[in-house]
């Protein structure tokens, strides 16, 4: 962290921080109580810390602008990096348990803010476990897309409750989604991508969208091309499987 | 705070020691108590002991009971453990209904509003309900399989508590969280629909309690926390109405230990039919009764009822609906190099009947052994004995003390300390 102006870790050429200096495990246990501060609730999460070309001071709180989109285990940044020019006026961010991996992401932020002004500003991550702390960021019905990519597949049947897709973690991303909002995921592991298909198409508050509403969403191609994880599998001809869902209101 | 030597990671079974437990019948027609593994129970109409009676095993609990409670109507009770069960008994005839195993130690029950349902929480975060409509006249469904009804992702639950309008199901946790579900029309297909979280605590949530009146009948929930408050919510919202800073109020009464400013709630009593909420301290000897103003949605500290001559802090409270009196107990379980190993001691505060519900100058009195229904009977029975060394309760609540933050406060190290476990990873970031 010392000396920015001759920081090994950024390219010259790009200006961007480079991948090898934040290498980590692939894997991170959710299950393990965390040391990283976290909002005690969503009127406290300091927005003007994320976006601050739109919250330039901490206490406008009165802004009703409120983060949208989450990509949840956004790994190396790549899908909320295509997001940001896709839809430049919608808050996004992107959540990550690996504190190395949330570093690289802030910091290639931020230096696409310098080489593009005025853009990227939409877009922010933070270090936290999405599993325990989704409600300390969202309030009901806030978020209207949220992004699951490549989540780690944990094999083993006893660990399938690490599973960032499971029956009872639906109920809370049912509960932060709003009436309508997606959820999108995709994996290249297929005893994954039927589990997951299976845990939404069982879930009462979760709907399939339809093969035309996939093909008119511009975010579906995303989730394969844009993200760092999917670029690999495209690399060695891997096999992807998605479950696009969208939220629905319970019937009584 | 500093380092525990708790170096070697693992539980040891010495430090869980278990807070004496009690529950009163709603008519005040019994009162039970439990320690350790220990289930008593003193009828106050017959004026007796009960004996309980279980046909599916020899014995009862076999590890420390973690929760118990009466019904809302008064016909069943259930109790649950570290030994991973959970039975359900007839108060008629105190009989094991129902025994239900759960895969995790349980932590906490709740019996829904009409009776037809047990819910109890496990270690691991996973609530799960059994179906106990006794109209089908299947007695002999023991052994009956529980439902998932919902989960805090790997927390320990800490309490459980239905709304009195039956609506809604309250769950609380290690992690500060205080999740308000739905309570769904069939709960054995799971309860996925979420009415709000009430977050604003800064340490473990330890318990929850209704406030509601004729006028108010769907209630507000109060709760009590490792951070020293008392908070008082909309659950519809989830919207944090009050908060109550009783740290104050409960060191005024200890003069000895300034420096020991921790106080976590441990347990919260609201009065049937007032808007008075009792509330048991770690170190206090007494309790602190809150009033909640309704209409303005406030809470404050209405009085401290400090129990003099005795070194008594309770661990946990109970009343009826009809009675007028708070009971509350103190003991601990599996203490270790003491000659007691499941006491426990009850005392009764009255005066909450005549006296205008709000009023701050209600005479609350601390009754005397003999003035306590049911007495020194009923003392013999809950308590294990009539008469102890007062110093046992106090080494007690400093092992409770121990245990409860062992339990629920997330270990803390030093930066030295993680900077030494950091060492040996080796994906460490480099460093130039």
């Amino acid at each position: 962290m010392s000396g920015k102006e001759t920081n090994p870790t950024f390219s010259k050429s790009t200006g961007l921080p480079r991948k090898r200096f934040y290498r980590a495990r692939a894997h991170s246990n959710p299950l393990s109580d965390s040391h990283f501060p976290v909002p005690v609730s969503p009127r406290h999460v300091d927005y003007s810390v994320h976006y601050p070309q739109y919250f330039p001071s901490s206490d406008q709180v009165d802004s009703c602008k409120k983060i949208q989109f989450a990509d949840i285990g956004c790994g190396f940044g790549g899908l909320l990096i295509s997001l940001s020019t896709l839809f430049p006026e919608t808050l996004m961010i992107g959540m990550e348990l690996r504190d190395k991996v949330t570093e690289y992401v802030k910091e290639r932020i931020l230096a696409l803010r310098v080489t593009n002004p005025g853009q990227y500003q939409n877009i922010s991550v933070v270090r936290t476990n999405s599993m325990k702390y989704i409600p300390n960021y969202f309030e009901k019905g806030q978020l209207s897309k949220m992004f699951f990519l490549f989540p780690d597949p944990h094999f083993k049947e006893k660990n399938h409750r690490r599973r960032v897709i499971s029956p009872f973690l639906l109920d809370e991303y049912a509960y932060v989604l709003e009436v309508g909002g997606i959820i999108y995921t995709i994996t290249d592991v297929e005893e994954l991508g039927d589990w997951m298909k299976t845990c939404l198409e069982n879930h009462p508050m979760f709907e399939a969208l339809t093969d035309e509403e996939l093909k008119a969403d511009p975010v579906t191609k995303l989730l394969s091309s844009a993200t760092e994880e999917g670029q690999k599998v495209d690399r060695n001809g891997g096999q992807t499987f998605r479950a696009v869902y969208r939220r629905i209101a319970p019937s009584l | 705070m500093e380092d525990t030597p708790m170096e070697n990671g693992e539980t040891n079974k010495d430090s869980e020691v278990a807070p004496a437990l009690i529950a009163v019948h709603p008519t005040q027609s019994s009162v039970a108590v439990a320690v350790g593994s220990d289930l008593r129970v003193f009828d106050l109409l017959g004026g007796c002991a009960v004996s309980l009676v279980d046909d599916s095993g020899s014995s009862l609990h076999k590890d420390s009971i973690r929760a118990i409670r009466y019904g809302a109507d008064g016909k069943l009770f259930v109790s649950a453990g570290d030994d991973k069960t959970v039975k359900i008994w007839s108060t008629e005839s105190w009989r094991c209904i129902t025994t239900v195993c759960s895969e995790k130690r349980v932590s906490a029950v709740a019996i829904s509003s009409d009776g037809s349902y047990v819910c109890f929480a496990d270690k691991f975060g996973v609530v799960w309900v059994v179906d106990v409509d006794v109209s089908d006249g299947n007695q002999a469904s023991v052994n009956k399989k529980a439902a998932p009804l919902l989960s805090h992702y790997c927390s320990i639950i800490t309490s459980l508590e239905f709304s009195p309008d039956g609506r809604f199901f309250v769950s609380a946790d290690r992690d500060f969280k205080i999740r308000v579900t739905v309570f769904p029309k069939k709960p054995l297909d799971g309860a996925h629909e979420i009415q709000s979280f009430s977050l604003g605590h800064t340490e473990f949530v330890s318990c929850l309690a209704f406030v509601c009146t004729q006028e108010c009948l769907q209630g507000f929930l109060v709760s009590g926390s490792g951070d020293s408050t008392v908070r008082l919510w909309d659950i519809s919202s989830g919207s944090l109405l009050n908060t109550c800073d009783i740290r104050e109020k409960a060191g005024l009464l200890e003069s000895k230990g300034i420096e020991e400013c921790y106080g976590a709630v441990t347990n919260l009593c609201t009065i049937p039919d007032s808007t008075l909420v009792a509330v048991a301290v770690q170190s206090l000897q007494g309790i602190i009764l809150l009033s909640c103003d309704l209409s303005a949605q406030t809470l404050h500290v209405a009085k401290v009822v400090s129990i003099e001559g005795d070194a008594f802090i309770p661990t946990s409270l109970g009343t009826s609906s009809s009675s007028g009196l708070l009971w509350m107990v103190t003991g601990a379980s599996n203490l270790h190099d003491s000659q007691y190993p499941c006491v426990a001691r009850v005392k009764v505060i009255s005066g909450f009947k005549e006296s205008t519900p709000d009023s701050v100058e209600h005479g609350s009195i601390v009754l005397k052994d003999n003035e306590i229904p049911g007495g020194e009977k009923l003392l013999e029975k809950l308590q294990g004995r009539v008469s102890f060394d007062e110093n046992f309760f106090l080494t007690a609540a400093e092992a409770l003390k121990t245990s409860m933050s062992n339990l629920l406060i997330k270990k803390q190290y030093s930066t030295e300390k993680r900077e030494f476990r950091k060492r040996t990873r080796n994906d460490k970031k480099l460093k130039q």
